[in-house]
């Protein structure tokens, strides 16, 4: 048992704790313990990560209570990957916000640790009633992220977000409970076990706690037909909150690939969710494209382009093999980085202009629009997928692994044609905000561009090691594909 | 009983989404509210309805009441509890910044 696997989330955890006790203390000395706290959990990431690196899954006995009896947590490489990429992301959204933003709300450092809590809980979970805990944690963190700063657009917006939310936590109870009268076990693995051995006369209910476990998956990851609460909360959402929100789909897209290699992977229930989630995935793409076309600020821009890569990213799980897994989860980082990188820009920009903010409006010139527009051209390649950064070499895996779908003229057809939606958005976009300006420039804002430059440098990282990257992509998805060694893990010496 | 039961769950569901469809903030959260008593309700029959059984596994026992349920009820209680306060506070506050009590701000004309 290695203790390395909860530190991640004792980190955050009494991080946020230390930080709501120090609140009258100076701000200065908070945001040293909030980054303080962000850095020293990429160093327990990458310790992780390296950790698991041999294909050894470790797991964590909460209380040492033995799995299933008790709560376990475990760090496989899905995990330990995608606890690495929330700990790349984390510290430059908060560096934004320390430029000032941060004090828009009291309690703006606390929330951010415990979301980091969440999301990492999430990830390293192995319970599915524990996963809903920590799905609880993060949105709680995250409805008092949406509203900071307040004003009219985010408590709008804020109040259709939660009660959305609300709704599909009571989904999510409602398919855990059903999973428990059926099994008698709320241990994935050991669901995975019974789930495969199941008497067929159970079928029936195991299949409809299933597909409500993935409706409520898709709600969180922003899935069609359950996107329609992302891009306005998104957009009214202060920029720092919605770059750490571009993980937060994510988190639902790592669900719903882990439920679907480890308990939906065989007996009555296998391939429970292959006639959904392939065409849900390619229409959400679309969707997400189409409305990026028709938005009217660069905000909303970036989260209808959220939307879009959350439906390559289900895509490519979605295809179900190996490759495709793998194409994902190389996906992945590049497009949370890149989404996020578009928002803090977009609020760099907006602070240039004025009472237009980010507005699609011919407005004045940009103080330095020649840094600032070489910036957005970065963001656009990676987003759009255009050679030669990280977004096309996502994208080529992608397609490559389609190919041996049956569907593959549908998902070359989507994915291509989503790239050009893509980029006819991002050149009107680019276009109307750094050509159409005239007049003098408005003085130059305090928000910073440095952590938009450091997400689009994190892309261009990704590009250079893709081939070491995908390769452990690629031993991630083979692992995802082999659950047998996951039950072994933690099951151990009771089966 | 289990008849009783699940009648009773259903009828709490299908208050609970009424309620939560409607144009209003106040009837939405009574919704919400509705719909997470259904939900305990449901998690608490997962572990099959028993009368006078104990708790524990004992020898000569008929059986038990399985533990599990409620420590999950106990947990989705708390929580509930915890988000139906913070969406009284949302909706109270929207009431008070957006001027209107309609769950988009306005009300279309």
């Amino acid at each position: 048992m290695s203790h390395l696997v909860i530190a991640p989330l004792i980190l955050p955890l009494v991080a946020g704790i230390l930080l709501l006790f120090l609140r009258d203390v100076a701000i200065a000395w908070r945001r040293a313990l909030a980054l303080g706290a962000t850095l020293a959990q990429f160093g327990l990431a990458v310790l992780l990560a390296v950790a698991v690196n041999d294909g050894t899954i470790l797991t964590y006995a909460l209380g040492d209570w033995p799995a299933p009896y008790g709560i376990v947590l475990v760090a496989d490489r899905l995990a330990a990957w995608m606890v690495l990429v929330t700990a790349l992301l984390a510290p430059f959204p908060l560096l934004h916000a320390c430029r000032g933003q941060d004090e828009a709300g009291r309690h703006f450092h606390v929330l951010y640790q415990w979301q980091l809590f969440g999301l990492n809980g999430a990830f390293l979970t192995g319970d599915l009633f524990n996963l809903f805990v920590f799905f609880e944690v993060l949105l709680l963190a995250s409805y008092g992220l949406v509203l900071h700063g307040g004003g009219r657009a985010r408590i709008r917006a804020g109040l259709h977000y939660v009660v959305v939310n609300l709704a599909g936590s009571a989904l999510f109870l409602i398919a855990v409970g059903t999973l428990y009268g059926l099994f008698g076990t709320l241990n994935m693995a050991d669901l995975a076990l019974r789930m495969a051995a199941a008497d067929p006369d159970l079928a029936g209910p195991a299949r409809a706690a299933g597909l409500l476990l993935f409706a409520v998956f898709a709600l969180k990851a922003a899935l069609l037909p359950l996107y329609l609460w992302l891009p306005r909360t998104y957009a009214a959402a202060a920029a720092p909150v919605a770059a750490l929100f571009a993980i937060m789909t994510k988190v639902g897209a790592y669900a719903i690939l882990r439920t679907a290699t480890l308990m939906f992977a065989g007996g009555s229930l296998g391939g429970l969710l292959d006639a959904w989630l392939l065409p849900l995935a390619l229409a959400t793409l679309l969707a997400g494209l189409f409305g990026a076309l028709a938005a009217r600020s660069l905000g909303e821009q970036a989260a209808w382009l959220v939307v879009a890569s959350v439906g390559t990213l289900l895509t490519a799980f979605g295809l179900g093999s190996a490759a495709g897994i793998a194409a994902g989860l190389y996906y992945l980082p590049h497009s949370t980085f890149a989404a996020a990188a578009l928002f803090l820009l977009a609020d760099r920009i907006g602070s240039g202009r004025g009472a237009l903010a980010d507005r699609f409006e011919p407005g004045p010139a940009l103080a330095g629009a020649g840094w600032l527009g070489g910036l957005f051209f970065v963001a656009a390649i990676l987003l759009t997928g255009m050679p030669p950064l990280s977004g096309f070499v996502g994208k080529f895996l992608l397609l490559r692994a389609a190919l041996a779908h049956p569907a593959w003229p549908w998902v070359l057809a989507a994915v291509l044609g989503g790239g050009l939606l893509a980029l006819v958005a991002l050149a009107r976009s680019g276009s109307l905000l750094f050509f159409r300006a005239a007049g003098a420039p408005a003085p130059a804002a305090a928000v910073p561009v440095a952590p938009a430059a450091a997400l689009l440098a994190l892309g261009l990282v990704l590009t250079v090691a893709a081939g070491p990257l995908s390769d452990l992509a690629a031993a991630a998805a083979g692992q995802l594909l082999a659950p047998q060694d996951y039950i072994a893990a933690v099951l151990g010496s009771h089966p | 009983m289990e008849a009783l039961i699940a009648g009773l769950i259903g009828l709490l569901t299908a208050c609970g989404v009424y309620l939560a469809l409607r144009g209003r903030t106040f009837p939405v959260v009574l919704g919400l509210t509705l719909l997470s008593y259904a939900v305990n309700l449901f998690l608490f029959a997962m572990g099959r309805l028993t009368v006078g059984r104990p708790p524990v596994i004992g020898t000569g026992l008929p059986g038990y009441a399985d533990p599990v349920p409620q420590a999950l009820v106990l947990t989705a209680i708390v929580i509930g509890f915890a988000m139906t306060a913070f969406v009284i506070m949302l909706a109270l506050k929207a009431r008070a910044e957006l001027g209107s009590d309609h769950v988009d701000g306005a009300e279309r004309p």
